[in-house]
């Protein structure tokens, strides 16, 4: 297969339209159906219990007196999920956090699970089990967990990346390191320093779907999950090693998904259903109360990081630096790394480097959310340039634009880039409307910019075309912003047909072959070069069927507005055939007729965002209210533009949230306190102004369409762009998110020196 | 679990003060149902009381206004002399939750459920409303700041139910407000709040003064100090500023994941003085 994936420009009839979503009439009548909403006869409910301690040894598990509990049909342990992991240490923690082995490692982490014939009966027998802990010293704090005095939670970890191989094990499991030039050099020739340290609290990616899922094992060993995941053949690759299964052996069904926003890439609970199921014989359900969600799934890290920007007179960056320390729960990741290489992402710079360190604590196993790491390393970056700004005397945004990356640019991570969209949204904010209106008594204005990488990755399509002309599109990335209209519009598009007469699905796991998760951006990205393939694909057939009806050579047979056209003088008097005619046909033509494609989908362009909003804080109590907010993001090509503008405003929204309230409070004895949506405040509707939007268009040249990844860039402003404007409008610069009305008012009185003496 | 729904109040009395198990309450059942789900308690015997009758009436009397203990706060919202006499009862009960929770949700709930976030609560007693009590031991009138004790608290007895809220007919020129802090613009707790109550005579100057806050310490607290530091005056700057004052001094918070210490008992002092500032202007005063 032969397919170019190039942009070419040119004129679209179905993208960039907005038609009605595929999944929108059942998603507001309550039809569809998410993870909770899959029933199977005999289904038995699933319980995990959870340890209450921070940090713990298992000495003993008893679960004699739970199994004799009449209705009880499963109690599982660790002992039920042998390691199979044969080394694997990523997968080793995957197993470990889903069941604790030897040790809990956070409050929430299960020790146990039951499988009975109701809620009650399984709540009942949770209570039953008698677990034995050995309660150790815990550290839920990233600075304080990588002192020399702080308990170590796991003795075989000795930092990576460090010059000299440490002697002793500790908490930080990396060291990485990123940048270029001299940086000593480059702060020489700085008429301004800025330098500052920020702290970030961790924060959970809030959907509103809980876990939840329907595990059946057959006496024969094979297996169905029906669950809510972004990546059902990622879970069903996970779940199969885990149980030692053969992965064709496993089919997973991805359900509705109330958000996952990279809470869903993860397995937890999954496993332990279907040991549970394999265990009782029988199928069984198990969804997470949102208690468990907050202490166990999730979320994303805790961090601590100092910024240094030097620059000249003339508003030119001559050197930037940051150190980043990224909490990872209790088993290693590199989140820090990643903050290390997004944080100066946005800039053309001579002189910079960032260093990582990834440090592990008490807390649930860290997960991607949306753009993992960026937002925070963002904060960080966007106040201190901002800050800079102001004692040169530039305009924030001139300032911006001065340094901002360009086509040809080498980034701070590495690459060089392409076309790219860092300075045409600075400029469009420049030029925004918003940027000039006239602020009131209390309020400030803060913007900022934002960098994601965005993915591509494994995609397998299938486009089949039914004898009555109506085309179903099978995709393997599951839809979590209104992809299958998205996807329906470019297989529309390809075959020059209308988007009704196209339905997509998203196929389960042993319908279709591997496709990555929808993570990274790349849902409509890499699905729709997958489609565009495919239908291609099936245009050939077409065409090739079309010839044979015609009785004319392929060659001679093009494809053009949905049908089939003979090409040249000498078959001035045959008509077009439709793709409608064509399917009737092939019955006897060679049967039914479809479009294949499997393909690594590379060359995700990278996307840039710069946000604007305007804050009024009330001085008297810290409180603020976001007063309007613009977002301003590169699409390369918006397939459907309201589920773009979609993305933008739900980035947005989700950003102001972990800027002003929401945070992972807990309690001395390592315990959450705030495992609810009452006290872990993600913003309420009257929360938020209308969030406005700007499409810009460059285009990714490495996709047909020009298409980018939109999803994640939009959260990686807000933190800066909010924390600029409150500091603007409190007079007083904040560098702790999130920005609580208790702090803001604390900052707000220590700058006036204390007014209120106690 | 036994769940019933008597149509007398004898009858709801006695069926509580007969059982041998744990009983609870059911009114809007806004606590009640969430304190279930969550595994909390799990009572033998649910009493609902909104079938017994009159308890889902407002009744104006010579003497004022009784609510019933069923009375929703959606219904008093829609209660025209209830907003005009006692605009910042209302209001704090117009507070609480969402529109779908005040459908169901009720200020004898509120009170009885003892926390002391509570909204409603500073208001009422700030309003110096009653509640009036039915037990096996026949009826009692208490100043509603007896009820709670602490924390999911209360003074009640078993087999009591609280029947009404008692408030007095108003005098002329008075004015009530009530205001809460919340981080987020509505489905949250109060982290600290204040309610107040004026009456003022012919010259703008404050007769009798009621200040009560809440989220601040264990219970409501009434803080007479802060009645004293308005009354005999126009509501001027030095007497915000010493209301504000007091308010904070009279504060015992905590810390928790709610608030600190410190400001609570800032925002206490900034609250009482809005507060007041809406009910002076309610009153009339200039
Ligand atoms: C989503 C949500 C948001 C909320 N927001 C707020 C808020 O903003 N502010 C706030 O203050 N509260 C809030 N609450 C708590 C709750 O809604 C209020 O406390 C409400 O007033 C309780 O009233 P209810 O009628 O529903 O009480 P119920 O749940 O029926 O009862 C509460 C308690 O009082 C007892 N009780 C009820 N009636 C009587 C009676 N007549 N005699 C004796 N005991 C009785 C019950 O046994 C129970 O212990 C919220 C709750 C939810 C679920």
């Amino acid at each position: 297969m032969n397919f170019d994936p190039r942009y070419s420009g040119r004129n679209f009839a179905s993208v960039g339209t907005r038609p009605i979503r595929p999944d929108g009439v059942d998603k507001v009548t309550g039809r569809a159906r998410y993870g909770a909403d899959f029933n199977m006869a005999g289904q038995l409910v699933g319980r995990v219990l959870r340890s209450p301690h921070a940090h713990a040894t298992i000495r003993k598990i008893d679960t004699s007196k739970a199994e004799k509990l009449n209705g009880v049909k499963a109690v599982i342990t660790a002992a039920d999920l042998p390691d199979l992991t044969d080394g694997d240490a990523a997968l080793y923690d995957i197993l470990d956090n889903c069941m604790a082995r030897k040790k809990a490692l956070y409050d929430g982490h299960a020790v146990a699970a039951v499988a009975a014939v109701d809620a009650r009966t399984a709540r009942q027998a949770l209570k039953l089990i008698e677990i034995d802990y050995e309660v150790l010293p815990h550290v839920t704090d990233v600075d304080e967990a990588m002192k020399h005095s702080a308990p170590v939670l796991d003795d075989t970890i000795f930092t990576e990346g460090l010059e000299q191989e440490p002697v002793k094990p500790s908490n930080v499991t990396k060291r990485s390191q990123y940048g270029h030039g001299d940086i000593h050099a480059g702060f020489g020739q700085a008429d301004y320093v800025v330098e500052r340290s920020f702290k970030t609290e961790q924060t959970h990616q809030g959907y509103i779907e809980p876990h939840a899922c329907v595990a059946s094992v057959s006496a024969d060993g094979t297996a169905d999950l029906w669950v809510c995941t972004q990546g059902h053949f990622v879970y069903r690759q996970h779940c199969a090693q885990l149980l030692g299964m053969e992965a064709s052996k496993l089919r997973v069904t991805s359900s509705e998904i109330g958000g996952g926003f990279g809470g869903k890439t993860h397995v937890w609970a999954e496993p332990v259903a279907l040991a549970l199921s394999r265990k009782a014989g029988r199928p069984v359900k198990l969804v997470m109360t949102r208690d468990e969600v907050f202490r166990a799934s999730g979320p994303t890290s805790a961090t601590s990081i100092d910024v240094r920007i030097g620059a000249r007179k003339d508003g030119t960056i001559t050197a930037a630096e940051a150190t980043l320390r990224y909490s990872c729960g209790p088993y290693a990741g590199m989140w820090a790394e990643l903050g290390a290489m997004t944080a100066f992402a946005c800039y053309n710079l001579a002189n910079v480097r960032t260093v990582g360190y990834e440090v592990l604590v008490n807390r649930p196993k860290t997960a991607a959310y949306r753009a993992p790491s960026a937002p925070m390393a963002a904060f960080a970056v966007e106040s201190a340039v901002d800050e800079l700004a102001k004692e040169i005397g530039m305009d924030p945004v001139e300032f911006r634009i001065r340094n901002a990356a360009q086509e040809g640019t080498r980034s701070s991570y590495g690459p060089v880039y392409g076309p790219i969209g860092i300075g045409p949204t600075l400029e469009a904010a420049k030029n925004h409307p918003h940027m000039q209106a006239p602020l009131g008594k209390n309020q400030g204005r803060g913007m900022a910019c934002g960098f994601w990488f965005n993915f591509g990755g494994q995609t397998c399509t299938d486009l089949n075309i039914g004898m009555d002309g109506s085309v179903s599109l099978a995709v393997g990335t599951v839809d979590v912003g209104g992809s299958r209209a998205s996807l329906s519009l470019v297989a529309a598009e390809e075959l020059g047909i209308a988007y009704e007469q196209v339905k997509a699905v998203v196929a389960d796991t042993s319908s279709l072959g591997y496709n990555d998760m929808t993570d990274g951006s790349r849902g409509t990205f890499s699905s729709s070069m997958a489609t565009i393939s495919a239908a291609r694909n099936a245009i050939k057939i077409l065409r090739e069927r079309a010839a044979q009806m015609w009785d004319v050579p392929v060659d001679d047979v093009v494809w053009e507005n949905g049908h089939a056209i003979a090409k040249g003088e000498k078959y001035g008097n045959l008509a077009a055939l439709s793709l409608r005619e064509i399917a009737a046909g092939s019955g006897k033509t060679g049967g039914p007729i479809a479009g294949h494609s499997e393909l690594v989908a590379d060359g995700a362009g990278v996307s840039f965002a710069t946000h604007i909003c305007d804050i009024e804080v009330d001085p008297e109590t810290g409180a603020t209210r976001v007063l309007r907010y613009t977002v301003l993001q590169d699409a390369g090509k918006a397939v459907h533009p309201t589920y773009v503008e979609g993305q933008y405003q739900g980035g947005a929204a989700q950003g102001i949230g972990w800027a002003l309230n929401e945070e992972y409070v807990y309690g001395k004895d390592g315990r959450l306190q705030n495992p609810g949506f009452l006290d872990y405040r993600i913003p309420v509707c009257s929360d938020l102004p209308m969030i406005d939007t700007q499409i810009l268009e460059i285009p990714n040249p490495n996709h047909p369409y020009g298409v980018r990844g939109v999803g994640e860039t939009s959260i990686v402003p807000p933190l800066a762009a909010i924390a600029n404007a409150v500091s603007n409008a409190a007079g007083v610069r904040m560098t702790h998110i999130p920005m609580s009305p208790p702090r803001i008012l604390a900052a707000i009185e220590a700058e006036r020196g204390g007014r209120w003496s106690k | 679990m036994r769940y019933i729904r008597p149509l007398s109040m004898e009858d709801a009395v006695g069926q509580l003060a007969g059982s041998p198990g744990t009983a609870a309450i059911l009114a809007g059942g806004s606590d009640l149902l969430v304190r279930m789900k969550g595994g909390f308690i799990e009572p033998d015997l649910i009493v609902d009381i909104k079938a017994i009758d009159g308890l889902g009436e407002i009744r104006e009397t010579a003497e004022g206004f009784s609510i019933g203990a069923a009375v929703s706060c959606a219904l008093m919202g829609e209660s025209a002399a209830l907003n005009r006499e006692w605009p910042g009862v209302v209001e704090a009960a117009k507070l609480i939750g969402s529109k779908q929770v005040q459908g169901r949700c009720t200020i004898v709930g509120n009170l009885c459920n003892a926390s002391p976030a509570a909204d409603s609560v500073p208001a009422l007693v700030a309003a110096g409303a009653r509640a009036l009590i039915v037990g096996p031991g026949g009826r009692r009138t208490v100043a509603v700041e007896a009820v709670p004790t602490g924390p999911g608290k209360t003074s009640l007895a078993k087999g009591e139910i609280i029947e009404a809220i008692l408030l007095d007919r108003r005098a002329p020129r008075s004015g009530d407000a009530y205001l809460r802090f919340i981080p987020r613009t509505e489905m949250d707790i109060a982290v600290v709040s204040a309610g107040v109550n004026l009456t003022l005579d012919e010259h703008g100057v404050v007769k009798s003064a009621r200040v009560a806050l809440g989220a601040v310490a264990p219970t409501v607290l009434l803080v007479e100090e802060a009645a004293e530091a308005l009354i005999g005056r126009k509501l001027d700057e030095a007497a915000l500023e010493r209301l504000g004052k007091v308010c904070s001094g009279a504060c015992r918070p905590i810390d928790d994941k709610r608030g600190t210490v410190e400001f609570r008992r800032k925002v206490a002092g900034v609250l009482a003085r809005r507060a007041a500032t809406t009910a002076y202007a309610r009153a009339g005063g200039k």
